[in-house]
């Protein structure tokens, strides 16, 4: 039996081995770096400083300005927008916290196996049909102005209740299918072995499978959550006094949009903080991954 | 006296492709039986039959004279006395060594943290895993979690031990420590049926081997007469081929 050369590393005719040319690429790149560097410093200047400067030589700066961007008026209406925004930040709250777990459940009901579970699995398939197929805001003004017209003894019969009911319904029913995909995602040998030890279908899903999809989901998840952050501002459909609606009050009243800008600096101050974190915390989940992948 | 497992004119078909033709045989109390055969000749499908993770055609399955493919069994409580380990050891990787193997017992036979610890400990122990406890699969090397997944199919007591070609995935230095183990059940009296690959072992360490071809037992001998004196052209045949290999 001949074995295969087990020094692949000496290379033959003479060609540079592996370290020095990893080494020769390394300084290549440094050099190539300063000189990026330069590059790229030059090429951001000229991007947003032209574009800075086209903005405001147009013909109707001033009048955009005073419109927009006038520090009396970001004085006045932030007391106003900063209240209603403690609203969104509570429905964000609310909602991040309800969601991944209805998400689950509908996604376990989807998972589950045999024809006994058929019913269980058709009504998830329904659920998520119906509530990824509506558009936000249309779910929003159905339930937010239908269940309290419906007036039924014993359901809370608040607009902001019931548009945050719709965020969750709509929500969950993406998030519960990328809980499907990690479930999906977890080979089917890793199910045969939870069955061989005598654990019950249920028993394999909670303990062996949905630990490994969760996982798997987790960057996908964080993503929802940033994209949820924003689109807890819809609830101003329904009159509701968050932020946009404190907002857009100011602007009926004063015929200054500065308010908008406001709300929106708002909302900005919540999500990049949150996209940065998640940007920080897929790529160590990465990282974490190929180092143990051996 | 009937055999502990009773395989009897067992058939199975994905789709179009029959993988069981009509086999049968029997593994008594104590016995250790070896598949061999060429790929596809039914060896994991069979295996994966009697643990019940696949249902047969047709034909029948029994346990202590017991039909286990009958419609009303609990399959749960056939799985808890039938062990099985496969050829890709399937740990689960987001678990440790100790909690891979205490998984089944605690949840599935309500035995507590404290006294499946214990036993876990015990076998990981002397199956030479004893510094191996907290690790999780995928730092530890393939021979390894072959060994952890044998320990996580015993915790239970298993009255037979089904082994799919436990040994071949692994790299051909850690054969020897996996083989080690089966042979150490061996002699302890497990009552093990197991597909392999390992021509020597299966001479070594089984009381009869079977030669599968297109799903149906063509040859049930012990080993020195299979090995030695094979009835059947395909058996030569198939021999041959492995010798040739190198594999034996």
């Amino acid at each position: 039996m001949s074995a295969p050369d087990p020094q692949p590393s000496g290379l033959p005719g003479g060609l540079p081995r592996r370290r020095s040319f990893f080494q020769s690429t390394a300084d290549m790149l440094r050099q190539e770096g300063a000189r990026a560097g330069i590059i790229a410093v030059v090429s951001t200047v000229v991007f947003f400083g032209g574009g800075f400067l086209l903005v405001v030589n147009s013909p109707n700066w001033p009048r955009v300005r005073d419109q927009f961007f006038n520090p009396e008026d970001f004085r006045e209406s932030w007391p106003d927008v900063l209240d209603g925004f403690w609203l969104n930040i509570e429905l964000f709250v609310y909602s991040m916290l309800t969601i991944p777990v209805v998400a689950l459940i509908v996604a376990v009901m989807r998972s589950l196996r045999g024809p006994a579970f058929f019913p269980i699995r058709l009504l998830a398939v329904i659920y998520t049909d119906i509530f990824r197929g509506i558009p936000l805001i249309l779910l929003i003004l159905l339930l937010g102005f239908g269940v309290p017209a419906l007036d039924i003894d014993g359901l809370p019969n608040s607009s902001t209740f019931w548009g945050m009911v719709a965020l969750v319904l709509s929500y969950s029913a993406y998030t519960a299918e990328i809980y499907r995909s990690g479930i999906d995602a977890v080979p089917e040998s890793q199910r045969s072995s939870a069955r061989a030890l005598g654990l019950t279908q249920w028993q394999s899903l909670r303990f062996a499978i949905l630990p490994q999809a969760i996982r798997n989901v987790v960057p996908a998840l964080m993503n929802t959550v940033v994209s949820l952050q924003k689109d807890v501002a819809l609830i101003a459909v329904l009159g509701v006094r968050d932020a946009v609606r404190e907002a857009q009050i100011y602007t009926t009243r004063t015929f200054n949009y500065t308010s908008y800008v406001v709300a929106a600096v708002l909302f900005l101050a919540l999500s990049i903080p949150l996209t940065r974190f998640v940007d920080w915390y897929v790529a160590r989940d990465r990282a974490q991954r190929s180092q143990t992948l051996v | 006296m009937t055999a502990k497992l009773e395989i009897r004119d067992v058939h199975k078909s994905y789709g179009d492709k029959v993988v069981l033709d009509g086999m049968s045989f029997d593994v008594d109390e104590h016995e250790v039986v070896c598949l061999i055969g060429p790929s596809g000749s039914g060896k994991s499908t069979l295996l994966r039959c009697i643990d019940l993770l696949d249902p047969l055609d047709a034909g029948s399955i029994r346990l202590d004279g017991i039909d286990i493919t009958a419609r009303n069994t609990d399959a749960n409580a056939v799985r808890r006395r039938v062990g099985i380990v496969f050829q890709s050891y399937n740990l689960f990787p987001h678990l440790s060594v100790l909690d891979n193997c205490t998984l089944g017992p605690r949840r599935a036979l309500g035995v507590d943290r404290k006294s499946a610890d214990a036993k876990a400990r015990e076998l990981l122990e002397r199956f030479g895993l004893g510094d191996k406890v907290e690790e999780y699969p995928n730092r530890i090397s393939g021979g390894q979690n072959q060994r952890a997944a044998i320990v996580r199919a015993l915790m239970a007591d298993p009255e037979i031990l089904l082994l799919d070609e436990v040994t071949s995935a692994l790299d051909p230095e850690l054969v020897g420590e996996v083989l080690g183990v089966i042979r150490e059940l061996a002699g302890r009296g497990m009552t093990m049926l197991l597909a392999t690959h390992e021509m020597g072992f299966a001479r070594d360490v089984a009381d009869r081997v079977c030669f599968l071809h297109e799903g149906r037992v063509l040859e049930d001998a012990p080993p020195s007469q299979l090995f030695g004196s094979p009835q059947h052209e395909r058996t030569a045949q198939f021999l041959r081929r492995v010798r040739d290999a190198g594999r034996i």
